[in-house]
């Protein structure tokens, strides 16, 4: 008998009581200004997030966050700032070394400031390897809760999607929180 | 006769301010998990809807197995079955072989812990590196966690700057937690490079879409599966959950009871493997499925491994991980361990007060602290009852059913005080230790009762 027999037949064995499935209806948090709250939470969660001014280019703001940044990889065909595509590097190997990644988030979700991004780049290495990360993000795609994102959030066509809430951290020495563990050790969303 | 936590837990308090701080910095984690559960009005209406959905998973278990294996399967991914620890371990040395890997860059993973996979890879030759920095640092010392989502909390950092001195070769003295992060961060970069395989563990397994979901702060998961071209991922039986809808509860309450987080750094869900990648499952029973069918303990398979019950537990702040027999220490790791073998782990029963403070901080309602009154009840008749206090019980049931036996020891209570303490705080008496015997009142209700000193409708 195969192993997934066994333990399925030993499951079916066993004794007990149906239980139904609960409808997940609840008056979930709500932010009046959800947009004031998702930067609020980027900053609580060790990162940040601002709002794209009318008129401001993109590009520039990039520039003048990250005046240092010398490799910057991006696919996004508006972000004229990228020194490379990182879509055309053969092995996600080669991404290391990258300063800044600029990418496309989906959803943002304002109570923890998580941005959902399918897979939209051909390594997916990108969002964790470079040492800093901007998100760019539809200010109209902010969200209350998580019940509302998972109504909202899809990726047949990727194989793998991510929630990203601000910076890697840990606090594995002494619960003393540092930024940046193994990921990016900065994560700017910038909402336009 | 002691039982073992307790002595093992006298060794951890030999040092008091290490117990001390200990005692403080779980109590910490416990006040942040408060501070950011009090902003979520619904936060009791979704640890009912949590308990629920796991209720109902658990009761239509191999459905929602199946459904989720036959989604993953369909998505690309292959499924691996494992009835046990021996089974698991030699399914992932089979798919390290199969791939000629020598270098496995893992992450955090309680279930490759109770299977003891990292000693039989390394036997077979795989140089198998922890990831999670906490991990890496005990992985280092070869030491076992004493905590499940901070594995490395007994430590200070001294210790951990001692032992990347020697290992890692950072600066003499320095034991900044920022720069030692720093050390392992580049250390660590270069194994992920050129690690063959990543390895991570399970935190949901969704059945309506096949997505094996991963949370970590670190982005360690992510980092090992994100280089190599072959995924492993394992899980036990009981992480399926049956939609994105209830995940969404899950994620809601797993990392504000875990570290006082609204959410953690990254939630990834894999799907379908790169073209060209291979993504491996192995869905592990070990016991699990016995767990189902047991009315009094089915709730442990609820559990989401936040550790709350740990943080807020005062007998684990105050004895630290290791003072526990079983893997997993704290009040799920006395439930985990009684249902894994009540011979070996019955001593960790020891460990709980019964203040049931794990129940009210449990994101999924496990009744841990009911459980573990339950298990005590049950010793007796697994022959495994206390000797020493199975002969005070029935010496105190012999007095208490007998009133003039009662009042005569209670007038021999008295006389404890006339008593010099080396004749009542010594060895034979096991609750002196470490507590000072109350002293008795001059005179006992009961004399006052008689003597008509207790006045009628006299206001308190």
């Amino acid at each position: 008998m195969s192993s997934k027999k066994s333990i399925l037949d030993n499951i079916k064995q066993q004794q007990i009581e149906a239980s139904t499935m609960p409808k997940i209806k609840l008056n979930a948090v709500v932010y009046e200004d959800k947009i004031q709250q998702f930067i609020e939470m980027s900053r609580a969660v060790g990162g940040d997030a601002i709002l794209l001014k009318e008129g401001e280019d993109i590009n520039q703001v990039i520039k003048n966050l990250f005046p240092k940044a010398l490799t910057i990889g991006s696919n996004i065909p508006k972000i004229t700032c990228a020194t490379f595509n990182p879509d055309q590097v053969d092995s996600p190997h080669k991404l290391n070394g990258t300063d800044l990644a600029i990418i496309k988030g989906e959803w943002g979700v304002a109570e923890n400031a998580a941005v959902w991004i399918p897979q939209n780049v051909v390594h997916k290495a990108l969002y964790f390897i470079a040492e800093e990360l901007v998100i760019i993000l539809d200010s109209k795609h902010i969200l209350n809760n998580m019940h509302e994102a998972y109504q909202k959030i899809s990726f047949e066509n990727a194989g793998f999607g991510i929630f990203i809430s601000g910076p890697s951290k840990t606090a594995d020495i002494e619960q003393a929180l540092v930024i940046g563990a193994h990921g990016a050790r900065g994560v700017n969303v910038i909402l336009y | 006769m002691n039982a073992k936590h307790t002595k093992a837990a006298e060794r951890f308090l030999e040092n008091k301010d290490h117990a001390a701080w200990h005692n403080q910095t779980l109590w910490f984690v416990r006040e942040k998990r408060d501070k950011v559960v009090k902003n979520v009005d619904e936060w009791e209406e979704l640890r009912e809807l949590a308990n629920q959905i796991k209720a109902h998973t658990i009761s239509d278990l191999a459905k929602y197995l199946e459904e989720f294996a036959d989604n993953a399967k369909k998505n690309g991914i292959i499924v691996h079955w494992a009835k046990d620890a021996q089974e698991h371990n030699e399914i992932i040395l089979g798919i390290l072989q199969k791939h000629k890997a020598k270098k496995l860059a893992k992450s955090k993973s309680m279930l490759t812990e109770e299977c003891h996979l990292n000693p039989f890879l390394i036997k077979n030759g795989i140089d198998v590196i922890e990831t999670d920095l906490g991990e890496r640092i005990l992985q280092l010392m070869d030491q076992p966690p004493s905590h499940i989502v901070m594995p490395a909390i007994h430590l200070k950092r001294q210790e951990v700057g001692v032992l990347f001195e020697e290992k890692l070769g950072t600066e003499t003295g320095n034991s900044d937690p920022t720069y030692l992060t720093r050390a392992a961060r580049a250390h660590l970069r270069n194994e992920f490079l050129s690690a063959d395989v990543g390895m991570t563990g399970v935190n949901f397994a969704v059945a309506s879409t096949g997505d094996i979901v991963v949370c970590t702060n670190e982005g360690n998961a992510d980092m090992g599966t994100s280089l190599p071209k072959v995924q492993i991922s394992t899980m036990g039986i009981e992480k399926v959950i049956p939609d994105h809808e209830s995940l969404a509860v899950f994620l809601r309450l797993l990392a504000r009871s875990a570290t006082g987080q609204p959410i953690t750094s990254y939630v990834s869900h894999f799907r379908k493997p790169a073209p060209g990648n291979e993504i491996n499952l192995v869905i592990v029973d070990n016991g699990r499925s016995d767990i189902v069918g047991n009315k009094s303990h089915v709730k442990t398979l609820y559990c989401i491994r936040c550790a709350a019950c740990m943080n807020t537990c005062p007998v684990y702040r105050r004895t630290g991980g290791y003072s526990y027999e079983y893997f997993i220490p704290g009040p799920i790791g006395i439930n985990l361990g009684m249902l894994k073998s009540p011979k070996k782990y019955h001593g960790d029963l020891a460990a709980c007060s019964l203040c049931m403070s794990c129940n009210n901080v449990c994101p999924v309602k496990i009744d841990l602290g009911q459980q573990i009154y339950r298990w005590r009840q049950e010793l007796d008749g697994l022959g495994l009852a206390n000797a020493s206090k199975e002969k005070l019980s029935a010496a105190l049931n012999a007095v208490f059913v007998r009133p003039s036996l009662f009042y005569n020891a209670i007038k021999v209570g008295k006389m404890l005080k006339y008593i010099p303490r080396p004749f009542i705080y010594n060895g034979l008496n096991d609750w002196g230790k470490g507590r000072e015997i109350p002293t008795f009142a001059k005179e006992s209700f009961n004399t006052l009762w008689k003597k008509g000193e207790i006045k009628k409708n006299k206001k308190l």
